[in-house]
């Protein structure tokens, strides 16, 4: 028979079946599972006390919070509060407290090895792909259901093969890509992994692979994967973390059997833009230039990394935002901050008049600061723009790179964010 | 069992089925705006025993398992689409609320009287005098769905277990 893909060969491990065929549903005993504050402790434990038991392995859960964060009433104080109360109760050792977007603190706190089986209380989840593991999002009953017995269970998934190859142009990102594929994949890809590969992805940082496998959940897949390699396993160490002797052996076979292969060439990619109310719905930037913008809105696991916050001070640098446009930065982790103010980018993004917020989810599901009013018109470097996403169900939010909406900022409204960098081939 | 049908288009997404500004509320509350980006009369007006009907990607979205449970909260007797989100997908099952994939689903027409057995995989639309077979339920599934969803399985593995 084909080869086998990195996905093939980790159902294969976590489930103890070799011959699992494409479609077929297994049983996978669960390496790793994340619970946030949204979904986790405050809809899991009232289930623990009705079936009156406890977490299998204490030590396999990593609990965050992230979405409620900090509390700004008596809800979300209660919410945080049982939080806390749970990891203490079960004896949770990897509990993190308001540092940051829980799909950023696993890759910063190096949890996530090539080969693991991994599961997440957030559609989100997929992004721990970006360490050649496969993870992936699950609803809070089903959360439950693992934190009592270690299992779940999946549909073998096919994978579709993405590759890139080239360089990306000045003011071109992952995000940029993730945009793209929206559209041309659609939205309803469930049974599918999109692997992700060629040499513009081997070029990119944790981070920005981290982008390609969140948008995975967009494209509606069971989750996006890079296979690792040399930088994988710089990540893990820069976590304090040695990578286990057969990293980089979780990979696909040369010969691997694919649904889908897709091939895309970098330099030819321009800045994308999704119009409300789907991320499907999207274009290149020159389609909606000219369309004016309230507010613009850097923050979420996707978009407000520490390489997120570097490309928007790259656009802001020497100017300042558009009079009557608020600028929004809301970092996705403590260490995202930490790092943006050691290196300087923190200075440039403040002096460009942006409102600094506090790290966690905020308002890319209208949770935290910074949620919109009827017909307020936002751009966002989040990964949904659906109705009511952010705020108001008359709100209409566009989405785009930390480059593009860096540039509306400034301009007050959408704008080729290759007008504010020296190089680019933009119009200006 | 039947009941009246609620039909709705493509890509329903999780955000309108159970929106954020309610995150911190009660079901009671979430029931109570389920949709009503896009029908504000459908959280007021469902009966126990209604039938939804979508189009393509039908909770599509977040893994907020507040959107299936919106469903059982209001006691729709089943949900049918051309095709689901995943996770969406997933939760309403675990909350023993059936979700079949119906192909025809554009043949129904709101306020039409179906008829559905989920086990069977037969779908009726008394209004219009057709029948349709659908793939039932998964069977590895039929299971947990028979015991009335996630929870009162795994009650009863845990029981299993002593």
């Amino acid at each position: 028979m084909s080869g086998l893909t990195i996905t093939d060969k980790i159902l294969r491990r976590a489930s103890g079946h070799d011959d699992l065929k494409h479609g077929q549903i297994v049983t996978c005993n669960v390496d790793l599972a994340l619970l946030l504050d949204s979904g986790g402790p405050r809809r899991i434990w009232p289930r623990l006390k009705e079936l009156n038991t406890g977490v299998w392995d204490p030590d396999k859960i990593v609990l965050c919070t992230d979405h409620f964060v900090p509390a700004v009433d008596a809800a979300s104080a209660a919410i945080l509060k049982l939080t806390r109360e749970f990891a203490e109760e079960f004896g949770i050792r990897n509990f993190f407290d308001m540092q940051g977007i829980g799909h950023i603190l696993l890759a910063e706190k190096g949890l996530l090895q090539p080969g693991m089986f991994a599961v997440g209380g957030d559609s989100h989840s997929s992004m721990g792909g970006a360490f050649g593991c496969y993870m992936s999002g699950f609803g809070a009953i089903e959360m439950t259901g693992v934190t009592v017995t270690g299992e779940i269970w999946v549909p073998v998934p096919e994978t579709i093969r993405i590759n890139w190859r080239g360089q990306f142009g000045p003011g071109v990102s992952a995000k940029d890509i993730m945009l793209k594929l929206c559209r041309e994949l659609g939205m309803n890809n469930g049974g599918k992994v999109l692997e992700f590969g060629g040499d513009t992805v081997r070029a990119m940082d944790m981070q920005e692979r981290g982008t390609l496998c969140n948008m995975a959940a967009e494209i509606g897949a069971e989750t996006g994967i890079v296979e690792p390699d040399q930088i994988t396993l710089e990540a893990l160490r820069a976590g304090g973390v040695e990578p286990a002797a057969d990293a980089l052996e979780w990979a696909s076979d040369a010969g691997a059997c694919y649904s889908d292969t897709y091939n895309f060439d970098a330099a030819e990619l321009t800045p994308q833009i999704a119009a409300p109310h789907s991320p499907a719905n999207s274009g290149v930037v020159d389609d909606y230039r000219g369309v004016k913008i309230d507010q613009a809105y850097v923050g979420s696991c996707v978009g407000a990394k520490h390489s997120d916050l570097h490309m928007l001070a790259t656009v802001l640098k020497g100017n300042k935002v558009k009079s009557g446009t608020r600028l929004l930065v809301a970092p996705a982790s403590a260490k995202a901050m930490r790092e943006a103010a050691a290196d300087g980018t923190l200075a440039t993004i403040t002096e460009a008049g942006a409102i600094m917020l506090p790290t966690g989810c905020g308002a890319c599901a209208a949770l935290g600061a910074g949620v919109l009013a009827d017909d307020e018109v936002c751009i966002s470097t989040t990964n949904r723009n659906f109705r009511g996403r952010m705020g108001s169900n008359e709100a209409s939010v566009y989405l785009g790179s930390p480059y593009s909406v860096a540039a509306a900022a400034v301009a007050g409204e959408i704008v080729d964010p290759r007008d504010f960098l020296p190089g680019a081939g933009g119009d200006a | 069992m039947s009941g009246k049908a609620w039909v709705f288009g493509d890509g329903v997404n999780t955000d309108v089925m159970a929106p954020g500004l309610y995150f911190k509320e009660s079901m009671d509350v979430m029931a109570a705006h389920c949709l009503e980006a896009i029908d504000p009369e459908f959280a007021s007006n469902v009966q126990p025993g209604d039938i939804v009907v979508g189009g393509d990607n039908f909770g599509v979205g977040s893994a907020r398992e507040q959107a299936a449970m919106a469903f059982a909260y209001h006691k729709v007797d089943a949900i049918l689409a051309r095709s689901f989100g995943r996770i969406f997908y997933r939760n309403a099952l675990n909350f023993g609320v059936p979700v079949l994939v119906f192909p025809q689903y554009d043949e129904i027409n709101k306020g039409d009287t179906l008829s559905v057995d989920p086990v069977a995989g037969t779908i009726e639309n008394i209004t219009q005098g057709k029948s349709y077979t659908v793939e039932p339920l998964p069977g590895f599934l039929l299971d947990m769905i028979n015991a009335g969803g996630l929870m009162p399985w795994l009650h009863r593995r845990l029981q299993e277990k002593g």
